[in-house]
Protein backbone atom coordinates (compact mmCIF):
# COMPACT_ATOMS: atom_id res chain seq x y z
CA UNK A 1 0.00 0.00 0.00
CA UNK A 2 0.88 3.77 0.10
CA UNK A 3 3.16 5.30 2.13
CA UNK A 4 0.58 7.52 4.08
CA UNK A 5 -1.14 4.71 5.42
CA UNK A 6 1.67 3.39 7.19
CA UNK A 7 1.53 5.58 9.69
CA UNK A 8 -2.11 5.34 11.01
CA UNK A 9 -1.15 1.86 10.94
CA UNK A 10 0.87 2.12 13.12
CA UNK A 11 -0.58 4.49 15.34
CA UNK A 12 -4.13 2.14 15.59
CA UNK A 13 -1.76 -0.80 16.58
CA UNK A 14 -0.17 1.16 19.42
CA UNK A 15 -3.68 2.11 20.89
CA UNK A 16 -5.61 -1.66 19.96
CA UNK A 17 -2.07 -2.68 22.26
CA UNK A 18 -2.73 0.29 24.97
CA UNK A 19 -6.59 -0.19 24.82
CA UNK A 20 -6.05 -3.93 25.80
CA UNK A 21 -3.45 -3.38 28.47
CA UNK A 22 -5.81 -0.52 29.97
CA UNK A 23 -8.80 -3.32 29.83
CA UNK A 24 -6.42 -6.14 31.52
CA UNK A 25 -5.62 -3.24 34.19
CA UNK A 26 -9.19 -2.30 34.48
CA UNK A 27 -10.37 -6.19 35.32
CA UNK A 28 -7.46 -6.39 38.12
CA UNK A 29 -8.70 -3.02 39.80
CA UNK A 30 -12.30 -4.17 39.81
CA UNK A 31 -11.08 -7.57 40.89
CA UNK A 32 -9.55 -5.62 44.32
CA UNK A 33 -12.28 -2.99 44.72
CA UNK A 34 -15.59 -4.31 44.27
CA UNK A 35 -17.28 -6.73 46.55
CA UNK A 36 -18.20 -10.35 45.02
CA UNK A 37 -21.87 -9.38 44.37
CA UNK A 38 -20.78 -6.24 41.88
CA UNK A 39 -18.34 -9.04 40.38
CA UNK A 40 -20.88 -11.14 39.44
CA UNK A 41 -22.71 -8.60 37.40
CA UNK A 42 -19.49 -7.69 35.62
CA UNK A 43 -18.76 -11.84 34.79
CA UNK A 44 -22.95 -11.80 33.49
CA UNK A 45 -21.89 -9.27 31.38
CA UNK A 46 -19.01 -11.08 29.61
CA UNK A 47 -21.46 -14.21 29.02
CA UNK A 48 -24.10 -11.96 27.85
CA UNK A 49 -21.49 -10.59 25.50
CA UNK A 50 -21.17 -14.21 24.07
CA UNK A 51 -24.60 -15.10 23.85
CA UNK A 52 -25.07 -11.78 21.67
CA UNK A 53 -22.08 -12.30 19.58
CA UNK A 54 -23.12 -15.42 18.94
CA UNK A 55 -27.06 -15.02 17.91
CA UNK A 56 -25.72 -11.87 16.07
CA UNK A 57 -23.39 -14.39 14.10
CA UNK A 58 -26.97 -15.56 12.64
CA UNK A 59 -29.43 -13.56 12.80
CA UNK A 60 -27.09 -10.38 12.33
CA UNK A 61 -24.47 -11.35 9.54
CA UNK A 62 -26.14 -14.29 8.04
CA UNK A 63 -29.76 -12.79 8.32
CA UNK A 64 -31.33 -15.69 9.24
CA UNK A 65 -33.97 -15.49 11.61
CA UNK A 66 -33.47 -17.89 14.83
CA UNK A 67 -34.88 -18.16 18.18
CA UNK A 68 -33.47 -20.89 19.38
CA UNK A 69 -31.05 -19.65 21.29
CA UNK A 70 -31.93 -20.37 24.80
CA UNK A 71 -32.04 -24.41 24.04
CA UNK A 72 -28.17 -24.32 23.21
CA UNK A 73 -27.25 -22.14 26.00
CA UNK A 74 -29.61 -25.10 27.73
CA UNK A 75 -27.42 -28.03 25.75
CA UNK A 76 -24.60 -26.47 26.74
CA UNK A 77 -25.00 -25.87 30.00
CA UNK A 78 -26.26 -29.24 31.23
CA UNK A 79 -23.59 -30.85 29.32
CA UNK A 80 -20.90 -29.09 31.36
CA UNK A 81 -22.51 -28.97 34.51
CA UNK A 82 -22.91 -32.76 33.90
CA UNK A 83 -19.33 -33.29 33.12
CA UNK A 84 -17.72 -31.13 36.05
CA UNK A 85 -19.66 -32.14 38.88
CA UNK A 86 -18.20 -34.66 41.55
CA UNK A 87 -19.42 -38.41 41.66
CA UNK A 88 -20.50 -37.54 44.98
CA UNK A 89 -22.46 -34.52 44.02
CA UNK A 90 -24.17 -36.57 41.44
CA UNK A 91 -25.26 -38.60 44.23
CA UNK A 92 -26.66 -36.45 45.81
CA UNK A 93 -28.34 -34.32 43.56
CA UNK A 94 -30.32 -37.28 42.20
CA UNK A 95 -32.67 -38.00 44.75
CA UNK A 96 -35.73 -39.07 42.58
CA UNK A 97 -33.56 -41.72 40.65
CA UNK A 98 -30.22 -42.59 40.68
CA UNK A 99 -28.23 -40.80 37.41
CA UNK A 100 -27.45 -43.42 34.44
CA UNK A 101 -24.55 -45.55 35.35
CA UNK A 102 -22.11 -44.31 32.59
CA UNK A 103 -21.95 -40.49 33.45
CA UNK A 104 -22.17 -41.54 37.22
CA UNK A 105 -18.24 -41.56 37.31
CA UNK A 106 -17.72 -38.95 34.88
CA UNK A 107 -15.55 -35.97 36.17
CA UNK A 108 -13.58 -33.93 33.97
CA UNK A 109 -11.79 -29.94 34.32
CA UNK A 110 -14.01 -27.58 33.66
CA UNK A 111 -12.37 -26.36 30.33
CA UNK A 112 -12.30 -29.67 28.62
CA UNK A 113 -16.11 -29.93 29.86
CA UNK A 114 -16.81 -26.46 28.76
CA UNK A 115 -15.54 -27.49 25.31
CA UNK A 116 -17.24 -30.43 25.06
CA UNK A 117 -20.30 -28.24 26.06
CA UNK A 118 -19.78 -26.17 22.91
CA UNK A 119 -19.09 -29.30 20.51
CA UNK A 120 -22.34 -30.73 21.65
CA UNK A 121 -24.31 -27.80 21.27
CA UNK A 122 -22.70 -27.29 18.08
CA UNK A 123 -22.80 -30.88 17.07
CA UNK A 124 -27.15 -30.19 18.11
CA UNK A 125 -27.47 -27.06 16.20
CA UNK A 126 -25.82 -28.87 13.02
CA UNK A 127 -28.68 -31.58 13.30
CA UNK A 128 -31.04 -29.17 13.18
CA UNK A 129 -29.36 -26.45 11.06
CA UNK A 130 -29.36 -29.36 8.45
CA UNK A 131 -33.55 -29.89 8.73
CA UNK A 132 -34.39 -26.21 9.41
CA UNK A 133 -32.30 -23.95 7.39
CA UNK A 134 -34.46 -25.09 4.55
CA UNK A 135 -36.73 -22.98 5.61
CA UNK A 136 -36.64 -19.59 5.67
CA UNK A 137 -37.48 -16.37 7.28
CA UNK A 138 -40.65 -16.74 9.95
CA UNK A 139 -41.00 -19.93 9.24
CA UNK A 140 -36.99 -20.64 10.45
CA UNK A 141 -37.76 -18.55 13.43
CA UNK A 142 -40.75 -20.77 14.23
CA UNK A 143 -38.80 -24.16 13.52
CA UNK A 144 -36.20 -23.15 15.80
CA UNK A 145 -38.77 -21.72 18.50
CA UNK A 146 -40.41 -24.85 18.60
CA UNK A 147 -36.66 -26.74 18.63
CA UNK A 148 -35.75 -24.96 21.65
CA UNK A 149 -39.23 -25.34 23.85
CA UNK A 150 -38.29 -29.43 22.43
CA UNK A 151 -34.86 -29.36 24.42
CA UNK A 152 -36.33 -27.66 27.15
CA UNK A 153 -38.93 -30.77 27.47
CA UNK A 154 -36.39 -33.25 27.12
CA UNK A 155 -34.20 -31.71 29.50
CA UNK A 156 -37.26 -31.75 32.01
CA UNK A 157 -38.72 -35.75 31.44
CA UNK A 158 -35.27 -37.07 31.14
CA UNK A 159 -34.58 -37.55 34.48
CA UNK A 160 -32.03 -40.09 34.55
CA UNK A 161 -29.51 -37.76 32.96
CA UNK A 162 -30.71 -34.13 33.95
CA UNK A 163 -32.14 -34.63 37.28
CA UNK A 164 -35.16 -33.40 35.16
CA UNK A 165 -37.41 -30.37 36.97
CA UNK A 166 -35.25 -30.78 39.78
CA UNK A 167 -32.49 -29.23 38.08
CA UNK A 168 -28.54 -29.80 38.95
CA UNK A 169 -27.55 -27.81 42.14
CA UNK A 170 -24.36 -27.10 44.54
CA UNK A 171 -21.96 -26.70 40.46
CA UNK A 172 -18.30 -25.73 41.51
CA UNK A 173 -18.03 -21.67 40.79
CA UNK A 174 -15.99 -22.63 38.37
CA UNK A 175 -16.80 -19.53 36.40
CA UNK A 176 -14.26 -16.53 37.56
CA UNK A 177 -14.11 -13.16 36.38
CA UNK A 178 -10.95 -14.61 34.36
CA UNK A 179 -12.93 -17.31 32.81
CA UNK A 180 -15.76 -15.37 32.07
CA UNK A 181 -14.03 -12.22 30.33
CA UNK A 182 -11.21 -14.73 28.62
CA UNK A 183 -13.66 -16.33 27.29
CA UNK A 184 -15.73 -13.38 25.65
CA UNK A 185 -12.63 -11.89 24.20
CA UNK A 186 -11.62 -14.86 22.80
CA UNK A 187 -14.82 -15.17 21.09
CA UNK A 188 -14.91 -11.22 20.17
CA UNK A 189 -11.47 -11.61 18.61
CA UNK A 190 -12.20 -15.22 16.82
CA UNK A 191 -15.53 -13.67 15.75
CA UNK A 192 -13.81 -10.52 14.02
CA UNK A 193 -11.35 -12.95 12.41
CA UNK A 194 -14.34 -14.63 11.16
CA UNK A 195 -16.51 -11.81 9.83
CA UNK A 196 -13.40 -10.63 7.94
CA UNK A 197 -12.51 -13.74 6.04
CA UNK A 198 -13.64 -15.09 3.38
CA UNK A 199 -16.67 -17.28 5.31
CA UNK A 200 -17.46 -13.84 7.01
CA UNK A 201 -18.19 -11.98 3.32
CA UNK A 202 -20.39 -14.96 1.97
CA UNK A 203 -22.06 -14.63 5.26
CA UNK A 204 -22.90 -11.14 4.49
CA UNK A 205 -23.31 -11.94 0.76
CA UNK A 206 -26.52 -14.54 1.96
CA UNK A 207 -27.98 -11.99 4.04
CA UNK A 208 -27.53 -9.20 1.46
CA UNK A 209 -28.91 -11.46 -1.56
CA UNK A 210 -29.61 -15.03 -1.49
CA UNK A 211 -29.82 -15.73 -5.57
CA UNK A 212 -26.31 -13.37 -6.71
CA UNK A 213 -24.51 -15.32 -3.54
CA UNK A 214 -25.55 -17.91 -4.97
CA UNK A 215 -25.19 -16.91 -8.34
CA UNK A 216 -21.17 -16.45 -7.35
CA UNK A 217 -21.28 -19.58 -6.57
CA UNK A 218 -21.09 -19.72 -2.47
CA UNK A 219 -22.65 -23.34 -1.36
CA UNK A 220 -25.82 -20.97 0.42
CA UNK A 221 -27.04 -23.85 1.80
CA UNK A 222 -23.59 -25.27 3.26
CA UNK A 223 -23.12 -21.73 4.74
CA UNK A 224 -25.54 -21.01 6.52
CA UNK A 225 -25.76 -24.89 7.99
CA UNK A 226 -22.08 -23.50 9.08
CA UNK A 227 -22.93 -20.43 10.34
CA UNK A 228 -25.52 -21.36 12.68
CA UNK A 229 -23.15 -24.15 13.82
CA UNK A 230 -20.51 -22.19 14.97
CA UNK A 231 -23.56 -19.72 16.92
CA UNK A 232 -25.04 -23.28 18.27
CA UNK A 233 -21.13 -23.65 19.68
CA UNK A 234 -20.56 -20.18 21.04
CA UNK A 235 -24.53 -20.28 22.80
CA UNK A 236 -23.06 -23.79 24.43
CA UNK A 237 -19.75 -22.06 25.54
CA UNK A 238 -21.97 -19.60 27.20
CA UNK A 239 -24.10 -21.85 28.56
CA UNK A 240 -21.65 -23.79 30.67
CA UNK A 241 -20.21 -20.41 31.85
CA UNK A 242 -23.71 -19.37 33.26
CA UNK A 243 -24.27 -23.02 34.72
CA UNK A 244 -20.37 -22.89 36.64
CA UNK A 245 -21.88 -18.87 37.56
CA UNK A 246 -25.08 -19.69 38.92
CA UNK A 247 -23.97 -23.07 40.25
CA UNK A 248 -27.97 -24.28 40.01
CA UNK A 249 -29.46 -24.82 36.55
CA UNK A 250 -33.31 -26.16 36.13
CA UNK A 251 -35.14 -25.88 32.82
CA UNK A 252 -37.13 -23.43 34.14
CA UNK A 253 -34.40 -21.43 33.30
CA UNK A 254 -34.09 -21.86 29.58
CA UNK A 255 -37.87 -20.73 28.08
CA UNK A 256 -37.84 -18.93 24.98
CA UNK A 257 -37.82 -15.45 26.79
CA UNK A 258 -34.04 -15.76 27.46
CA UNK A 259 -33.78 -15.89 23.81
CA UNK A 260 -35.60 -12.33 23.54
CA UNK A 261 -33.28 -11.08 26.34
CA UNK A 262 -30.18 -11.85 23.93
CA UNK A 263 -32.68 -10.81 20.85
CA UNK A 264 -33.20 -7.69 22.65
CA UNK A 265 -29.77 -6.83 22.89
CA UNK A 266 -28.61 -7.63 19.41
CA UNK A 267 -31.55 -5.43 18.71
CA UNK A 268 -30.56 -3.01 20.36
CA UNK A 269 -26.63 -2.55 19.43
CA UNK A 270 -27.18 -3.11 15.79
CA UNK A 271 -28.09 -5.86 13.85
CA UNK A 272 -24.63 -6.76 12.24
CA UNK A 273 -22.35 -5.07 14.30
CA UNK A 274 -19.48 -7.18 16.77
CA UNK A 275 -19.16 -3.65 18.28
CA UNK A 276 -23.01 -2.95 19.16
CA UNK A 277 -23.75 -6.65 20.30
CA UNK A 278 -20.80 -6.12 23.01
CA UNK A 279 -21.68 -2.46 23.95
CA UNK A 280 -25.50 -3.32 24.18
CA UNK A 281 -25.15 -6.83 26.17
CA UNK A 282 -22.87 -4.47 29.05
CA UNK A 283 -25.13 -1.90 28.90
CA UNK A 284 -28.63 -3.93 29.11
CA UNK A 285 -26.54 -5.97 31.97
CA UNK A 286 -25.32 -2.98 33.91
CA UNK A 287 -28.97 -1.33 33.27
CA UNK A 288 -31.04 -4.73 34.35
CA UNK A 289 -28.94 -3.88 38.09
CA UNK A 290 -29.62 -0.23 38.20
CA UNK A 291 -32.87 -0.60 37.38
CA UNK A 292 -33.66 -2.72 39.87
CA UNK A 293 -35.28 -0.33 41.76
CA UNK A 294 -38.24 0.00 39.69
CA UNK A 295 -39.21 -3.65 41.14
CA UNK A 296 -39.37 -2.25 44.98
CA UNK A 297 -41.77 -0.43 46.28
CA UNK A 298 -42.01 3.45 44.11
CA UNK A 299 -42.28 6.79 45.40
CA UNK A 300 -44.30 8.19 42.41
CA UNK A 301 -45.08 11.73 44.55
CA UNK A 302 -48.93 11.36 44.21
CA UNK A 303 -48.90 7.68 45.00
CA UNK A 304 -46.57 4.71 46.67
CA UNK A 305 -46.60 1.37 44.63
CA UNK A 306 -46.56 -1.95 46.46
CA UNK A 307 -43.23 -3.35 44.02
CA UNK A 308 -44.16 -4.30 41.11
CA UNK A 309 -42.18 -7.67 39.61
CA UNK A 310 -41.16 -7.05 35.88
CA UNK A 311 -41.46 -3.57 35.72
CA UNK A 312 -37.83 -3.27 34.74
CA UNK A 313 -38.89 -4.90 31.81
CA UNK A 314 -41.35 -2.66 30.93
CA UNK A 315 -37.96 -0.10 30.77
CA UNK A 316 -36.39 -2.40 28.23
CA UNK A 317 -39.65 -3.03 26.08
CA UNK A 318 -40.73 0.77 25.46
CA UNK A 319 -36.75 0.82 24.71
CA UNK A 320 -37.09 -1.63 22.14
CA UNK A 321 -39.81 0.07 20.70
CA UNK A 322 -38.18 3.42 20.72
CA UNK A 323 -35.37 1.95 18.82
CA UNK A 324 -37.36 -0.07 16.69
CA UNK A 325 -39.61 3.04 15.67
CA UNK A 326 -37.08 5.68 15.44
CA UNK A 327 -33.48 4.03 14.91
CA UNK A 328 -33.92 0.49 13.34
CA UNK A 329 -30.52 -0.06 12.50
CA UNK A 330 -29.73 -0.22 16.39
CA UNK A 331 -26.86 1.21 18.48
CA UNK A 332 -24.23 1.04 15.65
CA UNK A 333 -26.19 -0.35 12.77
CA UNK A 334 -23.64 -2.58 10.33
CA UNK A 335 -20.37 -0.34 11.32
CA UNK A 336 -17.92 -1.69 13.64
CA UNK A 337 -15.58 0.29 15.83
CA UNK A 338 -12.48 1.70 14.54
CA UNK A 339 -9.90 4.09 15.51
CA UNK A 340 -10.01 5.73 12.48
CA UNK A 341 -13.99 6.30 12.76
CA UNK A 342 -12.84 8.00 15.87
CA UNK A 343 -10.56 9.93 14.33
CA UNK A 344 -12.82 10.64 11.65
CA UNK A 345 -16.19 11.60 14.24
CA UNK A 346 -12.47 14.32 15.69
CA UNK A 347 -12.34 12.34 19.18
CA UNK A 348 -8.68 11.58 18.04
CA UNK A 349 -6.31 13.80 15.79
CA UNK A 350 -6.40 12.52 11.99
CA UNK A 351 -2.96 11.92 11.08
CA UNK A 352 -1.82 11.25 7.52
CA UNK A 353 -5.16 9.06 6.84
CA UNK A 354 -6.96 10.03 3.76
CA UNK A 355 -10.42 11.16 3.84
CA UNK A 356 -12.78 8.91 3.01
CA UNK A 357 -10.53 5.70 2.46
CA UNK A 358 -10.01 4.36 5.82
CA UNK A 359 -13.27 2.74 7.32
CA UNK A 360 -11.21 -0.44 8.28
CA UNK B 1 -18.57 -24.25 -26.92
CA UNK B 2 -21.67 -23.57 -24.71
CA UNK B 3 -24.37 -25.97 -26.58
CA UNK B 4 -27.98 -26.25 -25.35
CA UNK B 5 -30.28 -28.91 -26.71
CA UNK B 6 -34.11 -29.11 -25.64
CA UNK B 7 -33.85 -27.52 -22.26
CA UNK B 8 -37.58 -27.66 -20.37
CA UNK B 9 -38.43 -25.95 -17.24
CA UNK B 10 -41.74 -25.92 -15.39
CA UNK B 11 -42.46 -23.75 -12.72
CA UNK B 12 -45.33 -25.48 -10.97
CA UNK B 13 -47.83 -26.10 -13.68
CA UNK B 14 -46.50 -23.09 -16.19
CA UNK B 15 -44.09 -24.78 -18.83
CA UNK B 16 -41.78 -21.93 -18.50
CA UNK B 17 -39.66 -23.49 -21.04
CA UNK B 18 -40.63 -25.39 -23.83
CA UNK B 19 -36.90 -27.25 -25.06
CA UNK B 20 -35.06 -24.55 -26.33
CA UNK B 21 -31.60 -25.25 -28.51
CA UNK B 22 -29.24 -22.96 -28.89
CA UNK B 23 -25.12 -22.85 -29.21
CA UNK B 24 -22.95 -20.21 -28.10
CA UNK B 25 -19.85 -20.13 -29.95
CA UNK B 26 -16.18 -19.33 -28.30
CA UNK B 27 -15.12 -15.93 -28.68
CA UNK B 28 -18.65 -14.68 -29.89
CA UNK B 29 -21.23 -12.19 -28.52
CA UNK B 30 -25.15 -14.41 -28.52
CA UNK B 31 -27.97 -12.60 -27.69
CA UNK B 32 -31.75 -13.58 -26.15
CA UNK B 33 -34.20 -11.19 -27.01
CA UNK B 34 -37.85 -11.75 -26.73
CA UNK B 35 -40.75 -9.57 -25.04
CA UNK B 36 -41.53 -10.29 -21.03
CA UNK B 37 -41.59 -13.99 -19.82
CA UNK B 38 -40.66 -15.16 -22.81
CA UNK B 39 -38.19 -17.22 -20.55
CA UNK B 40 -35.06 -15.44 -21.33
CA UNK B 41 -34.02 -15.25 -17.99
CA UNK B 42 -35.15 -18.97 -17.11
CA UNK B 43 -32.99 -20.03 -19.77
CA UNK B 44 -29.97 -18.36 -18.22
CA UNK B 45 -30.44 -19.62 -14.46
CA UNK B 46 -31.44 -22.86 -15.48
CA UNK B 47 -27.67 -23.08 -17.28
CA UNK B 48 -26.44 -21.73 -13.80
CA UNK B 49 -28.35 -24.23 -12.06
CA UNK B 50 -30.19 -21.96 -10.08
CA UNK B 51 -33.46 -23.20 -11.51
CA UNK B 52 -33.82 -27.27 -11.92
CA UNK B 53 -34.24 -27.93 -15.81
CA UNK B 54 -34.35 -30.87 -18.26
CA UNK B 55 -32.70 -31.71 -21.22
CA UNK B 56 -29.09 -31.21 -21.49
CA UNK B 57 -26.47 -28.37 -21.38
CA UNK B 58 -22.81 -28.94 -22.38
CA UNK B 59 -20.47 -26.70 -21.68
CA UNK B 60 -16.89 -27.59 -23.42
CA UNK B 61 -18.52 -31.00 -23.98
CA UNK B 62 -19.02 -31.76 -20.39
CA UNK B 63 -22.66 -32.15 -19.24
CA UNK B 64 -23.85 -29.39 -16.56
CA UNK B 65 -27.58 -29.67 -15.57
CA UNK B 66 -27.43 -31.15 -11.96
CA UNK B 67 -24.21 -29.47 -11.47
CA UNK B 68 -23.89 -27.58 -7.99
CA UNK B 69 -23.77 -23.56 -9.31
CA UNK B 70 -20.34 -23.53 -7.80
CA UNK B 71 -18.67 -25.96 -9.61
CA UNK B 72 -20.28 -24.52 -12.76
CA UNK B 73 -18.50 -20.68 -11.62
CA UNK B 74 -15.30 -22.28 -10.87
CA UNK B 75 -15.38 -23.64 -14.46
CA UNK B 76 -15.55 -19.99 -15.84
CA UNK B 77 -19.53 -20.01 -16.65
CA UNK B 78 -20.52 -16.70 -14.71
CA UNK B 79 -23.87 -15.07 -14.55
CA UNK B 80 -24.51 -11.30 -13.80
CA UNK B 81 -27.69 -11.54 -12.22
CA UNK B 82 -31.04 -10.12 -13.40
CA UNK B 83 -31.93 -6.42 -11.30
CA UNK B 84 -27.83 -5.47 -10.37
CA UNK B 85 -28.35 -8.13 -7.54
CA UNK B 86 -24.73 -6.42 -5.80
CA UNK B 87 -24.65 -6.81 -2.38
CA UNK B 88 -25.92 -3.21 -0.94
CA UNK B 89 -24.55 -3.12 2.46
CA UNK B 90 -21.38 -4.37 1.74
CA UNK B 91 -18.00 -2.18 0.37
CA UNK B 92 -17.36 -2.16 -3.22
CA UNK B 93 -14.18 -4.11 -2.37
CA UNK B 94 -15.92 -6.77 -0.55
CA UNK B 95 -18.63 -7.01 -3.51
CA UNK B 96 -15.43 -7.79 -5.59
CA UNK B 97 -14.10 -10.05 -3.51
CA UNK B 98 -17.17 -12.30 -3.31
CA UNK B 99 -16.52 -12.06 -7.10
CA UNK B 100 -13.67 -14.33 -6.49
CA UNK B 101 -15.09 -16.02 -4.45
CA UNK B 102 -14.11 -19.60 -6.00
CA UNK B 103 -10.91 -18.49 -6.90
CA UNK B 104 -7.85 -18.41 -4.55
CA UNK B 105 -4.80 -17.36 -6.50
CA UNK B 106 -4.58 -14.25 -4.55
CA UNK B 107 -2.47 -12.58 -6.86
CA UNK B 108 -4.10 -12.92 -9.74
CA UNK B 109 -6.97 -11.56 -7.45
CA UNK B 110 -5.58 -8.48 -7.09
CA UNK B 111 -4.24 -8.12 -10.52
CA UNK B 112 -7.77 -8.43 -11.78
CA UNK B 113 -9.20 -6.22 -8.98
CA UNK B 114 -7.15 -3.52 -10.68
CA UNK B 115 -8.00 -4.75 -13.81
CA UNK B 116 -11.78 -4.09 -13.01
CA UNK B 117 -10.80 -0.70 -11.42
CA UNK B 118 -9.40 0.14 -14.82
CA UNK B 119 -12.86 -0.61 -16.61
CA UNK B 120 -14.70 1.11 -14.22
CA UNK B 121 -12.72 4.28 -12.59
CA UNK B 122 -15.19 5.20 -10.47
CA UNK B 123 -15.76 2.03 -8.56
CA UNK B 124 -11.93 2.49 -7.32
CA UNK B 125 -13.12 5.81 -5.60
CA UNK B 126 -15.71 4.59 -4.08
CA UNK B 127 -13.93 1.14 -3.41
CA UNK B 128 -14.49 1.34 0.65
CA UNK B 129 -18.29 2.94 0.25
CA UNK B 130 -21.12 0.29 0.39
CA UNK B 131 -22.68 -0.51 -2.76
CA UNK B 132 -26.08 0.24 -1.62
CA UNK B 133 -25.76 3.98 -2.26
CA UNK B 134 -24.85 3.63 -5.29
CA UNK B 135 -26.73 4.76 -8.11
CA UNK B 136 -28.63 2.08 -10.28
CA UNK B 137 -25.66 2.40 -13.13
CA UNK B 138 -22.67 2.42 -10.71
CA UNK B 139 -24.58 -1.45 -9.37
CA UNK B 140 -24.95 -1.90 -12.69
CA UNK B 141 -21.35 -1.25 -13.39
CA UNK B 142 -20.47 -3.51 -9.83
CA UNK B 143 -22.18 -6.38 -10.60
CA UNK B 144 -20.48 -6.64 -14.05
CA UNK B 145 -16.84 -5.80 -12.63
CA UNK B 146 -18.28 -8.60 -9.58
CA UNK B 147 -18.78 -11.32 -12.38
CA UNK B 148 -15.49 -10.22 -14.06
CA UNK B 149 -13.72 -11.43 -10.95
CA UNK B 150 -14.34 -14.99 -11.05
CA UNK B 151 -12.52 -14.65 -14.58
CA UNK B 152 -14.81 -15.96 -17.15
CA UNK B 153 -14.69 -17.81 -20.25
CA UNK B 154 -18.63 -17.19 -21.02
CA UNK B 155 -20.26 -14.13 -19.41
CA UNK B 156 -23.81 -14.20 -19.53
CA UNK B 157 -25.44 -11.08 -18.60
CA UNK B 158 -29.49 -10.95 -18.00
CA UNK B 159 -31.09 -7.57 -18.97
CA UNK B 160 -28.10 -5.11 -18.14
CA UNK B 161 -29.44 -1.92 -20.11
CA UNK B 162 -32.78 -2.87 -17.60
CA UNK B 163 -34.01 0.53 -15.95
CA UNK B 164 -30.56 2.59 -16.67
CA UNK B 165 -30.60 5.74 -17.89
CA UNK B 166 -29.86 6.45 -21.38
CA UNK B 167 -26.23 7.38 -20.90
CA UNK B 168 -25.02 4.34 -18.56
CA UNK B 169 -27.25 1.74 -21.55
CA UNK B 170 -24.73 3.44 -24.29
CA UNK B 171 -21.86 2.45 -21.45
CA UNK B 172 -22.91 -1.03 -20.77
CA UNK B 173 -22.74 -1.74 -24.30
CA UNK B 174 -19.45 -0.35 -24.79
CA UNK B 175 -18.08 -2.31 -22.03
CA UNK B 176 -19.66 -5.19 -23.38
CA UNK B 177 -17.79 -4.56 -26.23
CA UNK B 178 -14.30 -4.75 -24.61
CA UNK B 179 -15.18 -7.22 -22.39
CA UNK B 180 -15.70 -9.46 -25.49
CA UNK B 181 -12.37 -8.07 -27.45
CA UNK B 182 -10.83 -9.32 -24.26
CA UNK B 183 -11.47 -12.65 -24.94
CA UNK B 184 -14.59 -13.21 -23.01
CA UNK B 185 -17.30 -15.09 -24.76
CA UNK B 186 -20.76 -13.09 -23.74
CA UNK B 187 -24.62 -14.32 -23.60
CA UNK B 188 -26.76 -11.34 -23.45
CA UNK B 189 -30.22 -11.27 -22.20
CA UNK B 190 -32.13 -8.29 -23.35
CA UNK B 191 -35.49 -6.52 -23.67
CA UNK B 192 -33.37 -3.18 -25.68
CA UNK B 193 -33.73 -5.48 -28.88
CA UNK B 194 -31.51 -2.85 -30.76
CA UNK B 195 -28.68 -2.23 -28.48
CA UNK B 196 -28.37 -6.07 -28.29
CA UNK B 197 -28.73 -6.92 -32.05
CA UNK B 198 -26.13 -4.22 -32.94
CA UNK B 199 -23.35 -5.63 -30.86
CA UNK B 200 -24.21 -9.50 -30.88
CA UNK B 201 -22.90 -12.03 -33.56
CA UNK B 202 -26.05 -14.40 -33.58
CA UNK B 203 -29.41 -13.33 -31.56
CA UNK B 204 -32.35 -15.65 -30.61
CA UNK B 205 -35.76 -14.35 -30.22
CA UNK B 206 -37.61 -16.18 -27.66
CA UNK B 207 -41.96 -15.72 -27.48
CA UNK B 208 -43.41 -18.42 -24.45
CA UNK B 209 -40.98 -21.01 -24.05
CA UNK B 210 -39.73 -21.39 -27.10
CA UNK B 211 -36.85 -20.24 -29.62
CA UNK B 212 -39.20 -18.83 -32.70
CA UNK B 213 -36.29 -17.93 -34.86
CA UNK B 214 -32.64 -17.16 -35.04
CA UNK B 215 -30.40 -15.41 -37.31
CA UNK B 216 -27.12 -13.27 -37.52
CA UNK B 217 -27.21 -9.63 -34.98
CA UNK B 218 -27.28 -7.35 -38.36
CA UNK B 219 -29.66 -9.83 -40.28
CA UNK B 220 -32.45 -9.73 -37.28
CA UNK B 221 -31.70 -6.05 -37.10
CA UNK B 222 -33.44 -5.80 -40.18
CA UNK B 223 -35.66 -8.53 -40.45
CA UNK B 224 -39.65 -7.57 -40.57
CA UNK B 225 -40.45 -9.88 -37.61
CA UNK B 226 -38.04 -8.39 -35.59
CA UNK B 227 -38.91 -4.85 -36.68
CA UNK B 228 -42.48 -5.17 -35.88
CA UNK B 229 -42.50 -6.70 -32.53
CA UNK B 230 -39.40 -5.59 -30.65
CA UNK B 231 -38.13 -2.29 -32.70
CA UNK B 232 -41.49 -0.85 -32.55
CA UNK B 233 -41.40 -0.17 -36.20
CA UNK B 234 -44.17 -0.85 -38.93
Amino acid sequence: MDNPRKNPMSRNAALTLAASIAGLGLLFVFEATFDPFTMQIFKLCAINVILALSLNLINGFTGLFSLGHAGFMAVGAYTCAILAMTPAQKTANFILQPIVPWLADVHLPFLPALLIAGLFAGFIGWLLGVVALRLRDDYLAIATLGFSEIIRVVLTNAQPITNGSLGLKGLPRYTTMWWAWGAAIAVTVFLVLLIRSSYGRAFKSIRDNEIAAEAMGIDVFGMKVLSFTISSFLAGIAGGLLAHYLTTIDPKQFIFLKTFDILLIVVLGGVGSITGSIVAAIAVTLSMEVLRFLDGPLNLGFMVTQGIPGLRMVFFSALLMIVVIFRQQGLMGTSEFSWDALARIGLLPRRGAKPGTGIE
Amino acid sequence: MLSIKNLSVHYGGIHALRGISLDVPAGGIVTLIGANGAGKSTTLNSIMGLVKAGGSVKWNGKEILGVPTRRIVESGLVLVPEGRRVFPNLTVDENLSLGAYARSDKAGVEADRERVFALFPRLKERRQQKAGTFSGGEQQMLAVGRALMSRPSVLMMDEPSLGLAPLFVGMIFDIIRQINAAGVTVLLVEQNAKAALEVADTGYVMETGTIAFSGGGKDLLIDDRVRKAYLGET
